[in-house]
């Protein structure tokens, strides 16, 4: 049989591959555990186990003294925490958009990226619930105000602030990714009983099979199920990213009151993410050795997914300035000289700084040589990550340094709590990411399969369509 | 001979075409009693099984609609009847606010019940099940399809199923115990 290069010049899926192998590449990661067992697996888990141990310091510490050891006061009542939270939320929707919008799209090269992408969702989710939980002070108290419980003080949550909007958008997310997720994985955790041959791997795995047998009928019910939950995923993620931006575009902050912000906050999201998920997949890539099974082909399409993403982006800063302009107020105009002046204002390379990280850099992209060059494809995500995180930083704390009132404006500046309590939750994804790749199989096996019977599928019509117009080709 | 003894015969096949055709032929032999197994979804079998069940989509717009019922009431019954709260003078029961977490909860409600009603009419969670009787059967979540004609198919003998099946170009053909 010859390999698929003869279709397409950069195939989904390389070499001669049959069900089985496709089972030895991914599946047998999990079951062989001694494949763990080396320096490649221990050095990330033990470095981003120490900045763990840093954030339960910290988180510690702010819950012995107060969230006054953190920079933010009045009238910069919200800083790192928020800018923490947005960025990792944002990182999250990739894994959404990839598993979700992109299988109602058709598009078949998600089959073996969104297992990856869904997991990074998840704890980047937890990442960004730890900052606005931790920023109330007592999160135990808390309860009360976020949630409609019936409590004996007899109040409610009040419903029409964002902030409430924000905690059932992301509280909703969370358990609709997770549910996704372990769907996703109930006929994989079967496929790792069957080929496991540990006793205890076997018990666990079929325990969290529920008994999976793969049924024709169970399939039926399943695709459905799996299809609709995607198609209410999709309008969900965008919900979630806008209702974050409302919690700023709804108040009357300068530089917060824009309609552009839902828009412009979902791209921001999806850039960011499709950024994370590609320095993510380089090196479990390597470590593992899928290469042939996540080839250059998706760094290339999630590079121009990047690119699109990043114009989105520029568009949104280009009205930022317009509207700060075309506002025709003081405020808004000392805003952007706030943002902006570089000579003059101390923040100000902050926004320059963005600007390189998220419109310059990122359109290297649109040369292919960098969209299939792991240097280019880690520099420029790299870049976006970090423009992404000082995209909030100047949104959110830049903004209310400068108040209507001249008198009350006030510097900001972060603590070292506030540096590590986001080391701290870099070091939780990273572990969780890790922990993930060990035990639960990093690509979606069935869905692999799946779009292996299509790839052969579609180069047998492919031949038969070529034996037609051979023949058929005299008149 | 006793048909209670066996849970049916099934037949093991290389590819899905030959599954999708032993389907096909089964069921043009006159057996409707059947069921596939594979390691990943084949577009078009359940089709070929005259098997359909629409139930989850319904389900799953039930729960959608309780949600936003239940969001839209939960916002209501909090903020303007039980704790009447007024906020910058707008109106007590101020829909436009409430479009988010109504929202939210359709979304909620018709996820989670999407999920359960999947996992319930499949009859998961199920430790077991007689086609784990069969050894090789281990294969039909990695990379072998199983076809199995079961005893309570009216038309259902074993030696005839077994003879039958043997004509359909499979890897091997086991009776399924119970």
């Amino acid at each position: 049989m010859s390999s698929y290069e003869d279709l397409d010049p950069l195939p989904l899926i390389l070499g001669d591959q049959t069900y089985s192998t496709i089972d030895e590449q991914i599946a047998d990661v999990v079951i062989d555990q001694k494949r763990h067992n080396k320096k490649t697996w221990f050095m990330p888990i033990g470095i981003a186990f120490l900045l763990v141990n840093v954030l339960l310091v910290t988180v510690g510490w702010l819950l012995y003294q107060g969230i006054g050891i953190w920079g933010n006061n009045i009238p910069t009542a919200w800083a790192f925490d928020i800018v923490n939270f947005v960025w990792w939320i944002g990182i999250g929707h990739a894994g959404t958009l990839i598993s979700a919008i992109l299988l109602l799209m058709r598009q078949q090269w998600r089959n073996s990226i969104n297992r990856f992408s869904e997991a990074m969702t998840i704890f980047a989710v937890m990442c960004a619930g730890m900052f606005p939980l931790l920023h109330t002070g007592r999160p135990w108290v808390a309860f009360y105000w976020l949630f409609p419980f019936p409590n004996i003080l007899g109040i409610w949550p009040q419903f029409k602030s964002p902030l409430m909007w924000d905690v059932f958008a992301v509280s909703t997310y969370f358990t609709v990714s997770l549910v996704f997720w372990y769907i996703g994985l109930i006929p994989d955790f079967a496929t790792l009983r069957d080929r496991s041959t540990n006793k205890y791997q076997k018990y666990i795995y079929a325990f969290l099979s529920l008994g999976w047998r793969g049924s024709a009928k169970h399939w039926h019910r399943y695709e459905q199920a799996y299809l609709l939950l995607a198609g209410l995923s999709t309008p969900l993620v965008l919900s979630v990213h806008s209702i974050v931006s409302f919690d700023f575009a709804v108040s009357v902050v300068p530089g917060w009151n824009i309609t552009v912000f839902p828009p412009y906050f979902v791209a921001g999201a999806v850039f960011a993410g499709f950024a994370m998920v590609i320095l993510l997949m380089i090196p479990v890539r390597k470590m593992y050795g899928l290469e042939n099974i996540v080839t250059m082909k998706h760094f290339d399409w999630m590079a121009k997914i990047t690119l699109a993403t990043g114009l989105i982006v520029a568009y949104g800063y280009t009205l930022e300035l317009f509207y700060g302009w075309y506002a025709g107020t003081k405020i808004e105009h000392e805003l952007l000289t706030w943002r902006m002046d570089f000579f003059h204002k101390p923040y100000s390379w902050a926004y320059w700084m963005l600007i390189l990280c998220n419109i310059i850099v990122p359109q290297a992209f649109w040369n292919k040589k960098c969209r299939q060059s792991y240097f280019w494809l880690i520099l420029v995500s790299l870049s976006v990550t970090v423009g992404m995180w000082l995209e909030r930083f100047v949104i959110i704390p830049m903004s209310l340094m400068n108040t209507y009132l001249p008198s009350s404006s006030r510097m900001y500046y972060p603590t070292i709590w506030d540096f590590s309590m986001f080391i701290g939750t870099i070091g939780f994804f990273i572990m969780m990411m890790w922990l993930f790749i060990r035990f639960l199989p990093a690509i979606n096996v069935f869905e692999v399969k799946d779009l292996l019977h299509k790839m052969h599928v579609q180069k047998r019509t492919h031949k038969e369509e070529a034996v037609a117009t051979t023949s058929g080709g005299t008149h | 001979m006793a048909k209670a003894r066996y849970y049916g015969i099934a037949a093991q096949f290389e590819s899905p075409d030959d599954l999708m055709a032993a389907v096909r032929r089964s069921r043009e032999a006159g057996y409707s009693r059947m069921d596939a197994y594979t390691p990943f979804p084949i577009h078009g079998l359940t089709d070929e099984m005259r098997f359909r069940d629409e139930r989850v989509p319904l389900f799953m717009f039930l729960g959608g609609l309780i949600g936003a019922i239940s969001g839209f009431f939960l916002q209501t019954y909090t903020n303007a009847w039980d704790y009447p709260f007024n906020v910058g003078g707008k109106p007590l029961i101020g829909y436009p606010a409430w479009v988010p977490i109504t929202f939210e909860c359709t979304i909620l409600f018709s996820a989670l019940t999407g999920v359960l009603s999947m996992i319930i009419m499949n009859g998961l969670p199920q430790p077991y099940d007689p086609m784990f009787n069969i050894p090789s059967f281990a294969r039909a979540s990695q990379d072998r399809f199983f076809l199995c004609i079961e005893a309570r198919d009216p038309n259902f003998s074993p030696t005839e199923v077994t003879t039958f099946l043997e004509t359909l170009n499979p890897l091997t053909v086991e009776a399924v115990p119970r």
